[in-house]
């Protein structure tokens, strides 16, 4: 799979049982090394996780937010000030300066699951 | 540096500072302003609405000791003008040396010499201190008689019946207002003001007002010979017109004009060209002006040449546009088709009561003065046309359902005014647009425009709709409709949920703006908020029916209808309070807070305080918040009525509704007004018959008073009153619209709001009062709903796959021996998009 080519040594946690994760209602999950990630489900089906701490607040509320899209981009608003985050890149829309980790999400036999460590691609 | 000194600080002499002030960027001249009135200048035109609640310090004009280089000095008037030492004296003794003198010492009412006149309870109708005298003598009186037909006398007339009394209006032409309607006008007019309750004698003049026993005004005798009568009369007011103020420039030789007034030229210089007049007193062309926009121009030319311009009178716009006793008239141009030639087009349609009249050149191609009664929404747009080719058949113009107010306006030339009262063309206002004004009340800030009468308000909404930077009234990019638009859609296709609406009516999967918006709307249709897909449409607060906190926590508000609450409640708060670790708080609204909540405790901390009684307090809603009371007749001995049982009713009648933006009520016992209820959405205030109702008042970031909708009303009525206007509000307001600026945005403003809820003029009222009831029937306490309800208390976890652990980013410190927030919290202002920061 191409999954396993990207990152061979990735750890998978499970996060939840795939019905407790509504479409468009996101839900936080503990990592092993004590960060946090927001799980979300789109309106489509699509899986996304980012950091679950808001950078502009520094509270862990994302999961919190209000999903939906940005000119079709899909997207997370902070609850706590309402900067809006892009789920596939976690890039800040509002500010350029900022963007949140992002972790690969897959769903096997009725759980979702999430990768401990996040994305390479956009570690910071 | 040179000294300005001005004689008079009412609305002229307050422009003509401004004005000077504005221009004189080197400091050339120190302005003394001497005034007579006891008080800073205030708006006069809007005097009336002193008696819907507006307050003096709502009149007030601009603070001009707030500019540099000016100094105010009230209540000692000016006695004499020494021109040739150019100096005056004021009657305190203090005598000033001048630079440059203007007169702006404005008119004084003219008082009739019939015998009685200067009774106790005859008054004039000019001053605060007039009106603060005729509300005194109203308090003994039952009937009154407002002696004048003109604008000042049914604004009298208007003021004695909201003060309860009986008005009687006596005018010598044969019908009301002669100097701005005809005859057709006038007789719908003089129709349409005898239904508001006043009593109309036109054709009759006062021959006398005779005294009671007790020496005071009893009655007044009207009409001669076979037509003579009597009118019982416990206060008089004289408003029969007015005579400039021009005794100093008399005393002080200066040429007056031909009839009164002091005498200047197109520079708004007098005879002496050290003095300037300006307004009322002056006299130019021969012409003295007895309003607002005249009176301005004078102002900004006399400022101009003060600074070395060669600005003049650019000649005067005379258009009216009132509403008097609820009813529009509007009078511009030549309205008597004095022009040689004119020809009138007239649309007389007594049925639907309006009248409206246009004159036209002979040839019919230009547009030279209208009259309309009745319905003046076309004012607006037609004023302006006024000397330029008519763009149509003019009986178009005046057509029914044609007065949008503003249409046409794309039309006008750049140079065409828009508003008269400030001389701001159309122009001018693209301009400022241009420059990113991109509401009204930015255009207000930067041209003035809309800041006399507000008759060009509909105007400058459609220069703002026309023109390209307009702010559009989509919701957002996801929905192109309003608010008030989507709620229509739902109202009337029983639309349910937000996939289907945004299916057929919208685009994408929505966003943190639209999201919560639809689920408010929603919200009013019934059912639980937090049921299937509503559940993502909310914003974090109302997901978890709490505030959330600067660190993720939450707060928790039980309602506490009234402010009242029994010692045992206030014990299990405490305990529940303690037991959990929360800070407390009492609130700005009469209940208590308890902060520091994890998610994961909400359900407990809830469970708690249901069992004990409580409910939610809607605290993170955009709802109705918190009814706010006195003790009122309880324990107060000032109560008039029961104010404490009539909040906690209003309290527990509206709990639970959603609306565009918070809503805040108070229930005051007294005038005392101890519950700050005009500070509120909905006002109640207790009178000795009953209730007074205000509207449209808030705290926060632009604080206003609620206006009065209705006075004595009784329990019943007050009730459904409030269900009309809280229902009408939802329906039609937009997204995180509060009352205030909901009602500032009304076309027609409280007289509009007014005719739809107490007079059902749209015929709705049946309807609004259904929804309420369904509301009332339908409430159910949203944190019980969730208690009882697995599949919704399960969402209240902390981590998915760890839901007891709690979030160990949250750490409290201690302050003043209570929790507060410790650790990596990083919040201060938020520096993007902040006017997204609401709750
Ligand atoms: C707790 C409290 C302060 C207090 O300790 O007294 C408070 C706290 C907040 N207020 Fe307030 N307001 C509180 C009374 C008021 C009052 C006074 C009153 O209600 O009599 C006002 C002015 C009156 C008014 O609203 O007209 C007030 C005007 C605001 C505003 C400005 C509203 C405006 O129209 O300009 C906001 C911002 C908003 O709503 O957009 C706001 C928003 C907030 C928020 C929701 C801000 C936020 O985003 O977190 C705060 C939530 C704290 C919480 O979790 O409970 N709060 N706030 C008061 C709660 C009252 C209650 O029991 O429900
Ligand atoms: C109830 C009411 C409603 C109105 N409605 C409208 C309307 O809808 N549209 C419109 O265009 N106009 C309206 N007007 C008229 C408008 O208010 C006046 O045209 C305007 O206020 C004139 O301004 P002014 O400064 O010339 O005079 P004023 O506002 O009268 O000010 C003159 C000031 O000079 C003071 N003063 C006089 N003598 C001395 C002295 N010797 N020393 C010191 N101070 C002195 C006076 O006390 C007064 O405060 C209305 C007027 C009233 C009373
Ligand atoms: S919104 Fe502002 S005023 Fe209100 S509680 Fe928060 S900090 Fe205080
Ligand atoms: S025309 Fe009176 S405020 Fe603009």
């Amino acid at each position: 799979m191409t999954v396993a080519t990207l990152a061979p040594d990735r750890t998978w946690i499970p996060a939840c049982p795939s019905n407790r994760l509504a479409a468009e209602r996101g839900v936080a999950v503990l990592l092993p090394d004590g960060r946090q990630a927001a799980l979300f489900r789109t309106f489509y089906g699509e899986l996304y996780a980012v950091d679950n701490i808001d950078p502009f607040s520094g509270a862990a509320v994302l999961s919190r937010g209000i999903v939906g899209d940005r000119a079709g981009e899909p997207t997370v608003a902070s609850p706590m000030l309402k900067q809006v985050f892009a789920l596939r890149t976690g890039a800040c829309l509002d500010d350029p300066e900022v963007r949140l980790d992002t972790h690969p999400v897959r769903e096997r036999g009725g759980v979702v699951e999430i990768a401990a460590a996040p994305d390479a691609r956009t570690r910071t | 540096m040179r000294q300005l000194v001005v004689i008079g600080n009412g609305m002229v002499g307050h422009r003509l500072v401004e004005a000077v002030r504005d221009r004189d960027s080197a400091g050339a001249w120190h302005v003394v302003v001497l005034g007579e009135e006891p008080r800073p200048a205030y708006d006069r035109v809007a005097l009336s609405s002193y008696f819907d609640g507006t307050t003096e310090e709502g009149l007030r004009l601009p603070d001009l000791t707030a500019r540099d280089g000016v100094e105010l000095r009230l209540g000692d008037p000016v006695v004499a003008v020494d021109r040739a030492r150019r100096a005056v004296r004021t009657a305190g003794g203090s005598v000033l040396d001048y630079d440059a003198l203007v007169l702006a010492t404005g008119s004084s009412a003219f008082v009739p010499p019939v015998p009685g006149h200067d009774l106790p309870g005859c008054h004039v109708y000019r001053t605060i201190d007039d009106l603060e005298a005729i509300t005194a003598d109203a308090r003994t009186a039952t009937t009154g008689v407002v002696v004048g037909g003109g604008l000042l006398g049914l604004e009298a007339a208007n003021a004695l019946r909201l003060l309860g009394v009986e008005p009687h209006v006596v005018e010598l032409a044969p019908w009301l207002m002669p100097a701005q309607v005809d005859e057709g006008g006038g007789a719908l007019l003089g129709h349409l003001v005898t239904e508001t309750g006043v009593t109309v004698h036109t054709g009759a003049g006062v021959a006398q007002v005779v005294p009671g026993a007790d020496g005071r005004v009893a009655r007044v005798r009207i009409g001669e010979g076979e037509s003579a009568r009597e009118i019982p009369a416990g206060i008089v007011v004289f408003a029969v017109g007015i005579r400039p103020r021009d005794q100093l420039a008399r005393d002080a030789g200066l040429e007056l004009g031909p009839r009164g007034g002091v005498a200047v030229d197109a520079a708004c210089r007098t005879s002496d060209p050290a003095v300037y007049a300006v307004g009322e007193c002056a006299s130019i062309d021969g012409t003295v002006y007895g309003l607002l926009a005249p009176g301005n121009a004078m102002a900004e030319v006399a400022a101009d040449r003060l600074l070395g311009g060669s600005a003049t009178f650019p000649g005067a716009d005379t258009s009216t546009k009132l509403k008097l006793l609820g009813v529009d008239v509007a009078s511009f141009g030549d309205a008597h088709a004095r022009t040689e030639g004119a020809l009138e087009v007239v649309l007389n349609d007594a049925p639907g009561r309006r009248y409206a009249k246009l004159v036209v050149s002979d040839d019919a191609a230009t547009l030279l003065g209208g009259v309309l009664v009745g319905d003046a929404a076309a004012y607006a747009s037609l004023r302006p046309l006024v000397g330029r080719p008519l763009p149509g058949d003019p009986l178009d113009l005046i057509a029914p359902g044609r007065g949008d107010g503003g249409a046409g306006v794309g039309a006008l030339p750049d140079d065409a005014q828009v508003c008269s009262c400030h001389a701001v063309t159309k122009g001018a206002i693209t301009a400022a647009i241009a420059e990113g004004a991109a509401d009204v009340p930015a255009l207000k800030t930067c041209t003035k425009a809309g800041t006399g009468c507000g008759s060009c308000l509909p105007m400058l909404k459609s220069l703002l709709a026309e023109s390209g930077v307009a702010q559009s009234s989509a919701l957002c990019e996801h929905f192109p409709q309003s608010r008030a638009e989507l709620m229509q859609i739902v109202l009337a296709t029983g639309i349910t949920g937000f996939t289907e609406l945004i299916t057929r009516y919208g685009r994408g999967r929505g966003c943190d703006v639209c999201k919560p918006a639809i689920a408010s709307i929603l919200a009013t249709q019934g059912g639980h908020i937090l049921d299937g897909e509503q559940a993502a449409l909310q914003d974090t607060n109302d997901r978890f029916l709490a505030n959330i906190q600067r660190n993720g926590t939450y707060s928790v508000v039980p309602r506490i209808p009234g402010g009242e609450i029994t010692p045992d409640k206030l014990v299990v708060i405490g305990e529940v309070a303690r037991d959990f670790g929360l800070y407390t708080k009492i609130t700005g609204a009469q209940r208590i807070d308890m902060f520091g909540a994890r998610v994961e405790q909400l359900p407990a901390i809830w469970r708690r305080l249901v069992d004990a009684g409580f409910e939610s307090g809607h605290a993170y809603g955009k709802a109705l918040r918190a009814v706010k009371s006195c003790v009122g007749t309880t324990w107060c001995r000032y109560g008039v009525q029961d104010s404490v049982a009539l909040a906690v009713e209003l309290e527990l009648r509206y709990r639970g509704l959603r609306a565009p933006h918070k809503i805040k009520a108070g229930v005051s016992g007294c005038a005392r007004e101890c519950a700050e209820a005009r500070g509120k959405d909905v006002g109640v205030i207790a009178t000795e018959n009953g209730w007074n109702l205000y509207v449209g008042g808030n705290g926060g970031f632009r604080p206003r008073h609620a206006e009065l909708l209705v006075s004595d009303v009784d329990h019943d009525t007050l009730v459904r009153y409030i269900d009309r206007f809280l229902m009408f509000y939802i329906r039609t307001a937009d997204r995180l619209q509060r009352t205030a600026a909901w009602m500032e945005a009304m076309d027609g403003g409280l007289d509009h709001l007014r005719a739809v809820v107490v007079e059902d003029s749209l015929g709705i009222a049946a309807e609004l009062e259904a929804a309420m009831a369904r509301h009332v029937a339908g409430y159910a306490d949203e944190w019980r709903g969730v208690l009882d309800d697995p599949e919704k208390l399960a969402r209240f976890v902390s981590f998915a796959n760890a839901p007891d652990t709690p979030d160990p980013t949250i750490t409290f410190g201690t302050e003043r021996e209570q929790p507060v927030p410790a650790g990596p919290v990083s919040l201060g202002m938020p520096t993007t998009r902040p006017h997204h920061v609401e709750v």
